[in-house]
């Protein structure tokens, strides 16, 4: 069904200057998935959500979230559309200046005229949420990286949101807060209702929580399927990233010279 | 060698060129979403804090000494001439028309300058100002512009306490420590300041200085590369650039304000 869908991407092409990033992606995300897109650090993951938050615009295709093109919008468009949709940034982005609480209520205060104490209501239930209700009086530097990331998590959901976008929420987690965090965003999209867009190099922790996944190489999908298609696939690509295999269509080696030309071992047994 | 050269020199301009106009559209663009910053006051009183409030110490301390220099110098080459009462005048009028307004803006794009661009970068490489954007925040509107006014209105509040405070640092050295006559330092003071001339002038100087500090440091902090050098350079850039635009701006307003006077 076409209402299903929430995000939908349609042959897009991004460059920075003359570099090619995106070479042309086909993307859906229908609404109350878990969607990732997956792919090795620099294979355009987080431009492509960059190009899905309306950051960047596509150099040529079309890309809908709700229905509206992002490229045809204003700023003022761009912004109505953003208010639909929650961002977790890799290591939280929080406001420093501001304590756990606020950092919460931001955007109520911006975009709502709501009462305070129904505002303190919404951001303590936000934060329960998350399992940090005990924590809103804390700054963000009195935070560890997994808490920080929680609370990122609450604010990005704070005007529940039709879409809610991580970049990498994995990196750097210990193994309690990586288990916390992959349940969270499974135990959110159900309860909202959300389209949850996770980009993330996690494929352990992603493949346990994930409707379907993209697989994202070079600027183009090089694969997509469910969890259960991934773990199957017979693809080298789709097979050395999830078993984590050193060597295979992604080279160990950066390309160099020969060797033994490098070591000049040539020129020595001459 | 020569082709090289020529090249760098054309990317050079070209980058200076672009950054020129690159910094244009923001102030356009800062004034154009200052709304926020005066509909919601409360967000750039808490900014005045931080530039204005914080950096009193500095100022205070630096006026007096520098009044207090004044004082000494002045009675010293005074005193020669039989002058010493119009001490009071000499100290005065030297800071409400120069040392008051470019002191405080050198003081100023040191300590408010420098601060409000390293925040700016930080916010900037910590991804903040994404994290506004992607809630349908302007950052601009929001961080920028209430930062941007805070520094127009402090710096000439800060500008007349240095020159209050230099003024009782001259008091302190020329009549409590030398013995300068007390009425005539006052007397002739009063008699010489002309409001308009002279102090309205050494208004309009510090606030020119507080537009022209302020933007650059949250240019300088908006356009920063978002690493650790990327913002320790635009630090370092904003001190440099501010001071040397204090300078430069207040001899261009010297040589039209007080050009024919005697």
């Amino acid at each position: 069904m076409q209402n299903d869908i929430l995000v939908e991407i349609e042959d897009a092409v991004f460059g920075y200057g003359a570099r090619p990033v995106l070479k042309g992606i086909n993307l859906t995300a229908k609404r109350g998935q878990v969607v990732a897109i997956m792919g090795s650090s620099g294979c355009g993951k987080t431009t492509l959500l960059r190009l899905i938050g309306g950051q960047i615009k596509a150099g040529r295709g079309t890309v809908r979230v709700a229905g509206e093109s992002l490229g045809e919008l204003d700023r003022a468009g761009l912004y109505r559309v953003r208010r639909k949709m929650g961002m977790l940034f890799q290591f939280g982005a929080l406001f420093t200046d501001m304590s756990v609480f606020d950092n919460v209520a931001f955007q109520l205060r911006e975009h709502t005229d709501l009462p305070e104490d129904v505002i303190r209501d919404l951001v303590l239930m936000k934060l329960h949420a998350v399992g940090l209700r005990g924590a809103a009086h804390l700054m963000p530097a009195e935070l560890s990286g997994g808490m920080a990331r929680r609370v990122a998590l609450a604010r990005a959901i704070a005007l529940e949101p039709s879409l809610v976008m991580y970049d990498e929420p994995f990196a750097g987690l210990d193994p309690i807060s990586l288990g916390v965090t992959g349940n969270l965003i499974r135990r959110l999209t159900d309860t909202l209702g959300l389209t949850s867009l996770v980009v993330t190099h996690d494929v352990q922790e992603s493949l346990k929580i994930v409707d379907y996944v993209y697989f994202v190489s070079e600027g183009v999908i090089v694969a997509e399927g469910t969890a259960a298609e991934i773990r199957a696939s017979g693809l080298p690509y789709v097979h050395q990233f999830v078993h984590g295999e050193s060597d295979g269509p992604v080279p160990f080696h950066y390309p160099a010279p020969p060797y033994v030309d490098d070591l000049r071992l040539g020129a020595q047994s001459a | 060698m020569l082709k090289q050269a020529i090249e760098n020199l054309g990317n050079h301009t070209i980058q200076g060129v672009w950054r020129i106009g690159f910094a244009s559209r923001f102030f356009l663009s800062m004034l154009l979403h200052s709304g926020t910053a005066f509909r919601r006051f409360g967000l750039t009183i808490r900014e005045m804090y931080f530039t204005g409030v914080l950096s009193l110490i500095i100022i205070l301390v630096s006026g007096l000494f520098v009044g207090m220099v004044l004082g000494l110098q002045g009675y010293e080459t005074l005193q020669r001439y039989g002058s010493e009462s119009a001490l009071g005048t000499l100290v005065a009028l030297s800071l409400v028309r120069e040392l008051g307004p470019v002191l405080a803006g050198l003081l100023f794009a040191s300590r408010a300058g420098s601060a409000i661009t390293a925040e700016i970068g930080l916010m900037k490489a910590t991804e903040q100002l994404s994290a506004m954007e992607m809630m349908a925040v302007d950052p601009i509107a929001r961080v920028v512009a209430p930062r941007f006014w805070a520094g127009v209105i402090s710096m000439p509040l800060l500008a007349a306490l240095f020159s209050a405070m230099g003024v009782l640092g001259g008091y302190l050295v020329g009549v409590k420590l030398i013995g300068v006559d007390e009425g005539s330092f006052w007397s002739q003071m009063q008699g010489a300041v002309d409001f308009e001339q002279d102090i309205l002038n050494g208004v309009i100087k510090s606030v020119v200085f507080g537009i022209a500090v302020t933007t650059i440091a949250l240019f300088e902090g908006y356009d920063a590369p978002p690493t650790a050098e990327g913002v320790s350079g635009a630090t370092t850039r904003t001190v440099v650039t501010s001071s040397l635009v204090v300078l430069a701006l207040d001899f261009i307003l010297t040589a039209f304000m007080f050009r024919g006077l005697n």
